[in-house]
This record gives structure tokens, sequence and C-alpha cells, in this order.
């Protein structure tokens, strides 16, 4: 009995390993940045490119960062889900339109509406690189103090909203 | 003949004003090359991570070509490979460098296949120490005699 018990143990190890790992997604690289002051900007707004906005006119209050673009297929998945997160009124959402079209940016969110308190528009991707964004879209939680607290890679969906972001959120309103 | 003279120098100077013409991709001068040469070499040790298996030196993807193009304007405002590898990693994370380095989080990462292989040898070692011990006791006289006419198909020793 013995001499199989050590095989099997090892293939049941073995399979418990691979369990895991499969269900890992290695798109989803853990973030440096969470801690840690979110990276300064000033970007022009999409809609008025006239007027600029820099990051530390946004501290003292919570925020969210998305980073979307017209060409991305799953921004549009997620968008639902950013309208009700941003109709909450917990924080506001503002968006890093990354390496797009001013126009198509534009008549994207005119086809399916505006969550954004304003969204900034990043030509080139500079500010996305500062952020560490590499896949689009990706949503960030950032305190008062203007340090990121989370960051979600990939859509966002109403579980994550409901379990990680409005906690964190909440949380970090009271503080 | 002179006119031979004429028409090969007409067709050099075509040539010429040809490959002039021909602009698409003017050749790089001779500092650009280095240049060149030092962005490859840092971008081969660092990771694409949209396609994750490829070096950011290989990639065709957006964020790879954005990333050489950081890579190139840092270097030409000075910057050392080191100081471009520690920016990568402040916003990226370990994952951005091709080869994982050598941290408590990757130890098994590193050692596990030589672990593996020198248990595996463990064990073969034991496993081999331990048949020699199962050999067989040598037969009896007896015993050695029904073997060989077994062996032989004596139907008579069978029937024994």
């Amino acid at each position: 009995m013995n001499r199989y018990l050590l095989p099997l143990g090892v293939f049941a190890a073995l399979v418990l390993l691979l369990g895991v790992g499969l269900s890992l997604n290695p798109r989803e690289v853990p973030s440096p940045l969470i801690g840690k002051p979110a990276p300064a900007f000033q970007l022009p707004q999409l809609h008025q490119p006239e007027i600029s906005i820099a990051s530390k006119e946004l501290h003292g209050k919570v925020w969210v960062l998305n980073v979307w673009a017209s060409w991305c297929a799953a921004c549009r998945d997620e968008h639902p889900v950013l309208t009700d997160l941003a109709r909450s009124g917990i924080a506001p959402v503002y968006g890093l339109n990354y390496k797009d079209k001013r126009d198509d940016a534009v008549a994207w969110l005119k086809r399916f509406g505006d969550p954004y308190q304003t969204s900034l528009f990043d030509a080139d991707g500079r500010v996305g690189i500062d952020y560490g964004v590499y896949g689009v879209p990706e949503t960030y939680v950032i305190d008062r103090q203007g340090v990121i607290r989370y960051k979600r890679i990939g859509p966002v969906t109403p579980e994550i909203v409901q379990k990680k972001i409005v906690p964190l959120i909440t949380e970090l309103n009271r503080s | 003949m002179a006119s031979w003279r004429l028409g090969g120098s007409i067709l050099v100077l075509v040539f010429c004003m040809a490959r002039a013409a021909w602009a698409g991709e003017a050749a790089p001068a001779a500092a650009d090359l280095v240049l060149e040469a030092r962005v490859t070499a840092v971008a081969t040790e660092l990771r694409c991570l949209v396609c994750q298996n490829q070096t950011l030196a290989d990639s065709n993807a957006p964020l790879a070509v954005d990333l050489r193009e950081q890579i190139r304007e840092q270097m030409k405002q000075g910057a050392s490979e080191r100081d471009i590898v520690e920016y990568m990693v402040a916003r990226y994370g370990d994952f951005v460098l091709y080869r994982p380095p050598f941290k408590a989080a990757t130890v098994l990462l590193w050692a596990g296949p030589a672990l593996l292989v020198m248990a595996g040898f463990i064990a073969l070692f034991y496993r081999l120490r331990r048949r020699r011990s199962e050999i067989a006791p040598e037969l009896t006289a007896a015993e050695s005699a029904r073997a060989a006419a077994l062996l032989a198909g004596n139907t008579d020793a069978e029937q024994r």
C-alpha cells in the first residue's frame, strides 16, 4: 500500500498546483503602484482641449480614474457598470482617453453616453505609461492624498464594483 | 566612347538620385546605430506585457513600440540602462523584467528544477539500494534440478 501512496501523494500535489495555476490569470500583473502616489499629470480635456487639468487639482477627494479608448472593445462591455458607478455619486469618475483620436473618442461618448466627470486626452499614451497601463480598460481608485489604492486590470464587473470598489471608496471617504 | 561615358555618368547620376528620392528609411547616422544597439540591449531584458512571452525588442505590440520609444528618449537624455530598468519596474513591477529576479518570492522558480532533479536522484539511489537486497536467494540443488527439468519441457517433471 505504501509504495503507491508516495507517487499518489506527489501526483495529488502536482494536480493541486496545476489547478491553482490554471485558475490564475497571467494578464493580471500586480501593480507596484498600489500605495504609491499617483503620478502627476497635466492633460487637456477631451471636450475642451484649451483647458488642462493637473493631477494635483484632484487632491482632497477620492476619485476613480478609468482608462478607456474608442478602439477598445472591452470598454464597451464595462460601460454600463461604469455608468452605474458614476451615477451612484460616491466618487467622481474621470476618464483617461488613451492613445485615441479626439473625434473618435467624442463620437464614442456621444454614442454610448458619457459617465465621466471629464475625460483627459492622453494622445501619445505617456501618462498611461506612468500609470503602468498595458491593457485597456484599467481602473484606479485614488484617495484624498493622491495615493493609488486599487487598480483593476480589465473591465470592471458589477461584482468588482460591489465587493472591492464601493467598500474601498466608502472607507476612504470616511477617513 | 564619349557617348558611352555620358550615358554611364547619367545612369550613375540617376541611381544616386533614385537612392536619395527613395527616402523611405534614411540610413541612420553612426551615432544613431550605437543608440539603437543600446536601446535593443535594454529592450531584450524587458518583457512585453501584452505579448508576455516576447521581449520588448521583439514585440510589435503598440505598447512595446511606445516603450521602446520611451527608452530611446531617455537614453538620449543620458539615462543609464539601470535607470531605465528601474523606471520600468517602478511602473510595471518585477514582471516587466524578462529574467525573473532572484528574490524570496522566486526562489522556488529558480531552484525548483534543480531540487526536483536532486530529489529524483536520491529516490533512484534508495530504490537501487533496496533492489540489491531483494535479489533472490540461491536455489537449493533439488530446486535447480527441478527448474532445469521444467525448462527442458519434461512432462514428467511438470506432473510432480
